[in-house]
Order: structure tokens, then C-alpha cells, then sequence
């Protein structure tokens, strides 16, 4: 899909290597691109990584050669409302959230597209790694980058017709090796910096420390207990814990401990040994169907239910517009309420929804 | 695209005629002022050439003319060097300012307050950054060291009349500093019917080159030197003398004289037609600093309620047009400028602010092409503006 010769775009510029390459691609096509970076809201103990000043001074840098005016825009409040506030929520709530498919949705979509057109740009673009594709019958398809390492569709499942028409992925089917060539070739000197990074807005490896400033009641001490109901020692908050981590439960036995589940009510956190790990069903809420429609009957394909793991077969059954009830072919040890369930079938991305806390 | 620069209070190109002034100087005679041979007297000549120059210009005395790097570095010497050197001789430790003054002056102040005992107190502006005359003698104390107060804002555009000020100032012994940077770009200055005895001039703002500016210093006035080394600039300033820039100042310098009347009369109307436009046209809208006639003749400046000023930058640059805000940021954090709050204006307010101003060679073309497109931009800013 090729936007109108001449078409004015925004790109996303987070100063790495991707959107870097990204804009320079643009730009060699002869559009008219403007760099952006959107100023996010961060904690008031670290600048936001996804925007950091050194991050900043890069894409300048980038922009400056690629002689593109460059313009940092102030996205903090939307940022908290979209995506930081629930966060906090998801938390509280009891579930893990994924802070970037917020984002992807509330600000690098939507934020930053209604900012676009002020610019006068009827098109995005940003430096992922997944191609969009015109289908026989007119609609538009989100495809996996064919390496698996680097597809990013996981992150891009929340996508809609619309926002996929004004978007533009010039990365698209690239690998790595060939976008670190490109950047050789027209002479940007750029590190690798991902084009996101998970929980940008709190200090490194601190979200524990943020939720229990933001709200302590979240991070409150309860038992850990078996699947039995036993309880076997005392946890200092379930927002620490994610079905099927094993460090840091603090258990002996004679087997490695694995969290099983997460009792709200009771602020229990539910321990047992592996063969006790894992479902091979679950549901999905707000799912977002690529092609706009909910199929109407179930249909076979495969389910990634994290970023970088593998794509398991199984049945989806869609309820309503944006419920599904997943079979898988096989057990999963990690299927974690809160995380995404993204579907697949060969190539293309049907969409996705959010894992919830417990199966019908 | 065809770009169109209405930002000449940040900085202006340099004039023809004033490169033509410079060029021989950094080749031909690139001498050394203080060296003994007759490279160093070729540089020594313009030094002293561009020194008469500027001091006729300003009716003063050419050893009362430093030249600086530019007219922050002027402001630092002059705040600094008569602050120190009033504290040395008399102890007096007292800083009188407005609370609208330039950083160069505001953050120099603020240093001398956190690290060297002194004490600092604001003349009260009213809304349009007008200070309030009638009170300055209260504010006086006994051990006030410094008055500064700015001739012209930057930011607002309002042209405060310092002679009375000075007058009393001077009826105490009490040196008095301006900021004439904005002012003397367009306005002649004389140094005595202006009765101050420090003024900073940076020759950037008048179509002369970056990088050189001057302090008046009136006979008299103690200051301590804030670089040290050589006896260059009347022991006020070492460093070699930058002589290609310094000629190209007194020749910008005096371009402002011979011209700053025509150009005051070319560009009061256009201001006027952009003001007169936007308080018509654009709802919710203000204009910042003092009415037409107390203000800069290039100068317009508003303020529009619910708008993020910053964006309201990048959009008209997207669009070929290069203005300037109080609150812009490069880096995506707009705060509301301290000048703005320091005059009253709320947030919503401050955040929106946008400046345009024009320069002695802005067309009126040129100005019914920007004001065609602001209040669709401005619109279309707002529309996704909380």
C-alpha cells in the first residue's frame, strides 16, 4: 500500500536504527516527510526511555541529515490518561497489564495521527516491522514480517481498517541485516534502539516501586497457599507475581513452586507444582478483528500469547463482537490475564484480544 | 516549499553591505590589535574605526564602548562586574530588576542572590509589562547596588521609558543597567537623553553577524572584569578582539541609524494589520504586551486561550512559516513563560502564546500570506487541543 506520490507523512523518529531507516526510506520515495517524536509522560524519578534526551538529540540528528523538519510534541497528559492510569488500574485490578498496546492504540495511532493532520499530513509511518497488504476484496491486512524474530504484528493486532489506511510500514518485509544495511547505505550512523520499550515511563526494573507510590494499597502482603489451600507463607503483594513465574516465591518443596493463579478475593497467591502449570483454554475480551467483522463461526489458528512466544494451533470461538473463548492444541504454562491473545492465520494477523482472569 | 521567516526578534540574517564590511578582515587584514607590527596595526585601526563608530552612534566616548561576544555576555558583565564592584567598594548587596527582564539578566541575578549574599527586589510590571514608575523610588533601599531594567521585551514587545528611572538612579549615585538588545535594533539610542549608565547591544538582532555585541559603560561606573587575562577592552574583557565581527557590528550598527527611521515607518503598519487581523479574526485571542504605540515596531505577540502554542509553532512551520512562542520547547515540555505568568496570565492562557516578528525586509505579501492561512492552523490546533 503506497500513499499518493508527493503525500505528506509523519514518522514516528524514536532515533534508532528502524524508524530511522523508515524516514529515509520515505523520504528517498519523495514524500514529504516530517519527523515526530511525541514527548510521553514518565515518572518523576526517570525521563520517559521512549523519548529520553539522548533519544531526542538522535533522531534530531537523524532528521538534520536527512534534511526533514523534526518536531517534539507533547503527548504527557494523553499518555497518563491512556496509558499509565490503566496500568495502575490493571494492577489493582489483579491483572498484568501490556502498558504498549495502550500506547499503540490511544497514542502512536490515534494521538498521533489527530496531531498529523494538524501537521497537514494525511499519513503515519513508523518503523515496525509488519506489512500491510490490500486484500482481494478491498480491506486492509495486517502480515507478519516474515522473521519471526523481528515481526511486530503482536503489537500491532489493535489496529482497525481505518487506522491501517493512513498508515504506512516502509520497513515491511525488511530483516534486520537488510535495515542495518540500508542505514549503511544512506549513511546513518545509528545504534539499534528499539522502537519501544516495555514500561518506559518507570524507572528500570522499578514498576513495583511506582505502584506502591502511585497507590499502596495495591502491593499488600496476603498468603501464599496451595492448590489445596494450605497456606505456606506470606506474599508482600500479587502485583509482583505472573502465572508461571518460579523465582522469588520463597518456598521450599520438594519440586520448584510455580504461581498458578491469583486469588483476588482473597489476595491469595495460588502456588503448585509444574504438571499443575498451564490451560490449554481461556478467554479473550475487547478482541479487535483486523477486518472489522467478527467471524461468525469458529475457525482454526494459531494464538500467540506473548510478544516473542510461539504460535500455538488451536479453535477460536468468537462471542459478540469482541469476546472469543480460545482452545489450544496444547497447554500453555504462561497464559497471563492481562497479556495479549493475538491470532494468526499463516501469514496474516485476524486480530487479538485481552487474556482474562478466569475461563468460563 | 517557499519558507517565510517571521522570527527577527531571535535573530536576523546578515545585511550585504555589513558582510561586504567584514570580509577583508578575516583574511586580508587578520592582524592582532595588540601585536606591535603592521599586521597589528591594520587590526587595531578597524578596532578603533568600529569603536568611534558605535559611540557616535550612542553620543558617548569611544573608551566607553566594550565590545562582548554578544548582548548576553554584555548583560553578565555589566550585572555582574557593577555588583561586585559596589559590593567590593561599599557592601552593598541590594539588586532592584523587573520581574520581565531576559534570562541573561534574570539567571545572573539569580547566581549573585544564591552564592554571593546579595538580595534582589521587583519593580512591579502592570499587565502589559509597563513598570510602575510612580513606585520605583520605594523600591530604592539604601544599599541598593543595581537597577536593570529592560528597554524592550522579547518577549512582549513592550518599550519601557527609562529616563526618569535613570534620572533618579543617577540624583543616588546608584548605577543603572539596560537591556537594549530588542530596542536599539530598531530605536536610535543616546546615551544621555536615555540617562543610563550600562546598555547591552547584540548585534544579531540588527542584521549584523552572531557572535558580537557591546557594553556601554558610562565614565565612571565601577565595574570588576568577569573574564580575565589580557588588557584588552579597557581591561573590562580579555580575548583577542574578534575584529571581522566587531567591524561588522559598527556597520550594522549604523545601518540602524541611516535607516531605522524608514524601516520604522514600513513595518508599524504591517505590525499593526497583523494585530488589528488577529484580535478580529481569531476567537478567544489577546494581544501580549503594551498597545501598538508603546511597542516594538515589529513586534506582535498574543496569547489564545485552550491552544498548545507549541504545536501551533510546528504547524505553521509545517506550513512554511517560522514564528516563535514564549512557552516553545524543542523538547515536547512546554511550561507557560515566566513572562507571561509573571504579567498575570493564566496557563490556559500562557501555554497558547505565539510571536511574529517582522523584518526590514518582510513584504506586505508576505504578511497577507501568513495571515491567510493562521485561523485555519490555529483552528485546526485547537480542535485537537485539550
Amino acid at each position: 500500500m503506497n500513499p499518493p506520490a508527493g503525500s505528506r507523512i509523519v514518522v514516528g523518529m524514536s532515533g534508532g536504527v528502524d524508524s530511522s531507516v523508515a524516514a529515509a526510506l520515505l523520504k528517498d520515495q519523495g514524500y514529504d516527510v516530517i519527523g515526530v517524536m511525541l514527548r510521553l509522560w514518565s515518572d518523576s524519578n526517570t525521563e520517559n526511555r521512549c523519548c529520553a534526551p539522548d533519544a531526542q538529540l538522535e533522531a534530531r540528528r537523524i532528521a538534520g541529515q536527512l534534511d526533514i523538519p523534526f518536531y517534539v510534541i507533547d503527548a504527557q497528559d494523553a499518555f497518563y490518561q491512556a496509558v499509565v492510569q490503566p496500568f495502575i488500574d490493571g494492577y489493582a485490578g489483579g491483572i498484568t497489564p501490556n502498558p504498549c498496546l495502550n500506547c499503540n492504540r490511544q497514542i502512536r495511532w490515534k494521538f498521533l495521527r489527530s496531531r498529523a493532520k494538524a501537521l497537514g499530513a494525511e499519513y503515519i509511518s513508523t518503523g515496525h516491522y509488519a506489512r500491510i497488504k490490500i486484500s482481494k476484496n478491498g480491506s486492509y491486512q495486517l502480515l507478519k514480517n516474515p522473521d519471526p524474530d523481528k515481526d511486530q504484528s503482536y503489537f500491532l493486532h489493535v489496529l482497525t481498517q481505518d487506522d491501517l489506511s493512513w498508515t504506512v510500514f516502509p520497513l515491511a518485509d525488511l530483516s534486520k541485516p537488510e535495515v542495518r544495511q540500508l542505514a549503511r547505505d544512506y549513511g546513518l550512523a545509528v545504534a539499534d534502539r528499539p522502537d519501544s520499550q516495555d514500561l518506559c515511563f518507570v524507572g528500570q526494573d522499578n514498576y513495583r516501586g511506582f505502584l506502591r507510590e502511585v497507590d499502596p494499597s495495591i502491593l499488600k502482603p496476603g498468603s501464599i497457599v496451595d492448590l489445596d489451600g494450605v497456606v505456606l507463607g506470606e506474599h508482600q503483594g500479587l502485583a509482583e507475581f505472573t502465572i508461571g513465574q518460579r523465582k522469588g516465591l520463597g518456598i521450599a518443596g520438594p519440586e520448584p513452586y510455580y504461581v498458578i493463579e491469583k486469588d483476588i478475593a482473597n489476595n491469595a497467591l495460588i502456588i503448585g507444582f509444574k504438571n499443575k502449570l498451564g490451560r490449554m483454554s481461556f478467554n479473550a475480551e475487547d478482541v479487535n478483528w483486523i477486518s472489522g467483522e467478527s467471524p461468525t463461526d469458529p475457525f482454526n489458528a494459531n494464538i500467540r500469547i506473548r510478544y516473542k512466544s510461539k504460535a500455538v494451533p488451536g479453535k477460536i470461538t468468537p462471542h459478540g463482537n469482541n469476546l472469543a473463548h480460545i482452545e489450544l492444541t496444547e497447554s500453555l504454562p504462561d497464559i497471563t490475564p492481562g497479556q495479549a491473545a493475538v491470532f494468526y492465520q499463516d501469514q496474516i494477523c485476524l486480530g487479538g484480544g485481552i487474556i482474562q482472569r478466569k475461563a468460563l | 516549499m517557499n519558507r517565510i521567516y517571521l522570527d527577527y526578534a531571535a535573530t536576523t540574517p546578515v545585511d550585504e553591505r555589513v558582510i561586504d564590511a567584514m570580509l577583508p578582515y578575516f583574511k586580508e587584514h587578520f592582524g592582532n590589535p595588540s601585536s606591535v607590527h603592521r599586521f597589528g596595526q591594520e587590526g587595531e585601526k578597524a578596532l578603533d574605526d568600529s569603536r568611534r563608530s558605535i559611540a557616535g552612534n550612542l553620543g558617548a566616548s569611544p573608551s566607553e564602548i566594550i565590545f562582548t561576544s554578544c548582548g548576553s555576555e554584555s548583560d553578565n558583565l555589566a550585572i555582574r562586574g557593577a555588583a561586585f564592584a559596589r559590593q567590593e567598594n561599599f557592601g552593598y548587596k541590594h539588586l532592584l530588576i523587573s520581574p520581565i527582564e531576559h534570562p541573561a539578566v534574570q539567571a545572573t541575578v539569580d547566581q549573585l542572590v544564591s552564592l554571593h549574599g546579595f538580595e534582589v527586589s521587583y519593580l512591579p510590571v502592570d499587565q502589559s509589562g509597563l513598570v510602575d514608575q510612580g513606585k520605583f523610588k520605594e523600591y530604592l533601599r539604601e544599599d541598593t547596588a543595581l537597577v536593570s531594567i529592560m528597554a524592550a521585551n522579547n518577549e512582549i514587545g513592550t518599550i519601557n521609558n527609562l529616563s526618569d528611572i535613570a534620572g533618579i538612579c543617577r540624583g543616588r549615585g546608584i548605577p543603572i543597567h539596560t537591556d537594549a538588545v530588542q530596542y536599539a535594533a530598531h530605536h536610535e539610542v543616546n546615551v544621555d537623553i536615555l540617562g543610563v549608565d550600562l546598555i547591552s547591544l547584540g548585534a544579531h538582532k540588527f542584521y549584523g553577524p552572531k557572535g558580537v555585541g557591546v557594553l556601554y559603560v558610562r565614565s565612571g561606573t565601577d565595574l570588576l572584569p568577569s573574564q580575565t587575562g589580557g588588557s584588552q577592552e579597557f581591561g573590562l574583557r580579555a580575548a583577542t578582539e574578534n575584529i571581522p565581527l566587531i567591524v561588522g557590528m559598527a556597520k550594522a550598527f549604523y545601518l540602524v541609524q541611516e535607516e531605522g527611521l524608514a524601516r520604522r515607518e514600513r513595518l508599524i503598519p504591517l505590525r499593526n494589520q497583523i494585530i488589528d487581523f488577529v484580535l478580529e479574526e481569531i476567537p478567544n485571542s489577546q494581544l501580549t504586551g503594551a498597545e501598538p504605540s508603546k511597542r516594538l515596531p515589529n513586534h506582535t505577540s498574543f496569547v489564545f486561550e485552550n491552544l498548545d502554542g507549541n504545536l501551533l509553532i510546528q504547524v505553521l512551520d509545517s506550513e512554511g512559516f517560522a514564528c516563535s512562542s514564549g512557552s516553545a520547547c524543542k523538547t515536547g515540555d512546554p511550561k507557560p513563560s515566566s513572562v507571561l505568568t509573571s504579567l498575570g496570565y493564566a496557563p490556559e492562557w500562557a501555554l497558547g502564546s505565539l510571536r511574529v516578528t517582522l523584518g526590514k525586509d518582510t513584504t506586505r505579501n508576505e504578511v497577507d500570506q501568513f495571515l491567510g492561512i493562521l485561523p485555519g492552523a490555529i483552528k485546526r490546533v485547537r480542535e485537537v487541543s485539550r
